[in-house]
């Protein structure tokens, strides 16, 4: 007995239900989403309960024992500690930068098409030119910035292979290579502040600098708030451009926890131990958007 | 009736009197905006100048460093006493040595074809996904929809191992489909296309139902015609993504006739060691094909970031 809208003709009602044609529609992507993200992240769940490994030897259920080698592992603990610094490292001026950049561009001056160019443009190398061009500049004897730094009479630096230095030229890699996508973002989000604000306030007699700490600023908080999200989760899991440009050294002192997963997985061969970390990893990610989640439901009460 | 060309209905319907707003350039000119934001005054027009194109000029540096070295000679890139202007004047050597190394081109071309499959695949597979849970009902539409957007929390480098995994285990290591199908999965392009069929007016699909037309012809005829700018966004997006996807295809394969321009570029930093002036030629070409791309689709390419790259937030 079928409800007489859902099935207007009689006869297994069941199987038509099944086979609606909403789910015939769905179905290549639930068949793709099945097969290469439920069932990886349960075998991944799985294996980390495992001491698999990329061998011959048939993996034996431990239980979790990776979990609490991995909890008194030091060295999983700096790679997530790095993780969080590079995250926090890039993030602030990823954010900054981006808005300046678009404030100044949105005013509308001439030359629109070579702002966007040159700021958007590096966004567009695929990592592994990124890593080669960044490796040359920092090149300490014949690299552009240490002759630069000379010109100009300061001090030069081992950028990648000075363990104090490593991290923040990695994070300035990362601001000139992906500032361009949270500058477009901000440039939709500048053309989309209405017109009437701004005529409103130049009734008023507002300068320019009022108008865009009480009009421009506030009107972009959201879209703020939304950008930092995004580049915090996009931060936490750099893995790209470290592993190309110090394999994540001086001394493992870059390395992040991707790295690390990378490290144990595919050149000590342990693949339960690397999926017990790639779940400790996805544990931080779940606990970052959680956190930011609430501050951002708080905010918006 | 049941024909479909009914012309009554279907012209009672002009195309133009649907919305198909969400792009389209700003409303306004930019000079209006000038006086908006920016006082008219002088000094502040100058000033902005002045430090919009210090950093136009920092930004585009790194660039300029990789064509200048691309173009000497590897002795004179190597030169830290002529570091600026080669001693011995410019050539294309380092261009074509690299080039006639034969494994450029493949790298692009691979790049290219597992991009493109990619880009088709995902961009057809969660259209069709966004329609289903816009437009139809079916038994677990709504938890399979709410898993759909918690998966856009996963990271896929934590499916790294379990996907390697998987392809040893069908022995697809070392192939396209090993390298195309884990990217295929984009259930954040899901969520964005089905908010954007929310977002469509719902008349022309009466109209077209009421002629006959089912559920194909109403998403292939009617809905994906109307979606073109948003199915453009979506699929630049996505072919961005997988163009300069590294993880993945670095894990994936081994064999250097199957890499990825990202991936393959990287063996010729370690093959040519401290020869600048042919590894900054390889970047210089690797780099080309996306900024050719975007100096003629700019507008369409901004568009895009601004609209997915939120992720319909």
């Amino acid at each position: 007995m079928s409800s007489p809208h859902a099935s207007p003709r009689p006869g297994l009602p069941a199987l038509r239900r099944l086979f609606s044609p909403g789910l015939l529609f769905a179905l290549p992507f639930l068949v793709l989403f099945a097969v290469f993200m439920v069932w990886p992240l349960g075998q991944g769940l799985w294996m980390s309960l495992t001491d698999r490994a990329l061998s011959a030897h048939a993996p034996s259920f431990i239980g979790l024992d990776n979990f609490t080698e991995a909890f008194r592992d030091a060295e999983m603990w700096r790679a997530l500690g790095h993780t969080v610094w590079f995250t926090v490292l890039s993030t602030v001026p990823l954010v900054v930068v981006a808005l300046g950049m678009a404030l100044l561009v949105h005013t509308g001056l001439p030359g629109q098409w070579v702002w966007r160019l040159a700021f958007f443009a590096p966004y567009l190398l695929p990592v592994g030119v990124v890593g080669l061009l960044w490796i040359w500049l920092y090149q300490p004897d014949l690299g552009l910035y240490n002759h630069l730094l000379d010109a100009l009479g300061l001090t030069q630096y081992a950028w990648l292979s000075d363990e104090s230095v490593a991290m923040w030229a990695i994070a300035l890699t990362t601001l000139w290579w992906t500032v361009g996508f949270n500058f477009l973002l901000y440039l939709a989000a500048l053309q989309s502040v209405p017109d009437h604000l701004y005529e409103a306030a130049a009734i008023d007699g507002a300068g320019a600098w009022r108008r865009l700490w009480s009009i421009t600023l506030p009107q972009l908080s959201r879209i703020t708030v939304v950008i930092t999200v995004l580049q915090v989760l996009a931060s936490l899991k750099v893995f790209d451009q470290v592993y190309l440009m110090t394999k994540g050294g001086p001394n493992n002192s870059t390395r992040p926890v991707v790295e690390y997963v990378y490290d144990v997985g595919f050149t000590g061969y342990r693949l339960g131990y690397a999926s017990a970390i790639s779940y400790i990893f996805f544990a931080l990610v779940v606990l970052a958007s959680a956190a930011q989640f609430f501050a951002l439901r708080r905010r918006e009460k | 009736m049941t024909s479909t060309e009914t012309p009554v209905r279907t012209s009672s319907a002009p195309r133009r009197a649907v919305p198909v707003r969400p792009f389209g350039r700003p409303p306004r000119p930019a000079r209006t905006r000038t006086n908006l934001t920016l006082g008219a005054g002088r000094t502040t027009r100058v000033l902005a100048l002045t430090v919009l194109a210090i950093g136009a000029v920092v930004w585009l540096l790194p660039m300029a460093w990789a064509v200048l070295t691309a173009l000497k000679s590897d002795q004179d890139a190597s030169d830290p006493l002529h570091w600026l202007w080669p001693e011995h004047g410019f050539t294309l050597k380092a261009f074509s040595t690299v080039w006639e190394r034969g494994d450029l081109p493949l790298w692009m071309l691979n790049s290219f074809l597992i991009a493109a499959a990619v880009t088709v695949v995902t961009v057809l597979v969660s259209a069709m996904a966004g329609y289903a849970f816009s437009r139809t009902l079916f038994a677990g539409r709504r938890w399979l929809f709410v898993l759909t957007v918690a998966a856009v929390l996963v990271p896929p480098q934590i499916l790294i191992v379990p996907w390697f995994q998987q392809m040893l285990t069908l022995h697809l290591l070392d192939t396209y489909a090993a390298v195309i199908l884990p990217q295929t999965v984009a259930p954040v392009m899901v969520f964005i296309l089905k908010k954007h069929f929310d977002s469509l007016p719902r008349e022309l699909e009466e109209a077209a139902r009421i002629d006959g037309a089912g559920h194909w012809r109403i998403f292939w005829s009617v809905l994906l015609p109307l979606s073109r700018p948003m199915l453009a966004a979506v699929a630049i997006f996505v072919f961005i993504g997988a163009w300069n996807n590294f993880l993945w295809p670095f894990v994936s394969t081994s064999d250097p006739s199957l890499m990825t321009l990202p991936v393959g570029i990287t063996s010729v930093k370690d093959a040519y060691g401290v020869q600048y002036a042919q590894s900054m030629a390889s970047a210089v070409l690797a780099a080309l094909p996306l900024v050719v791309v975007f100096m003629f689709f700019q507008r369409h390419i901004v568009k895009s970031v601004a609209t997915t790259g939120l992720g319909g937030q």
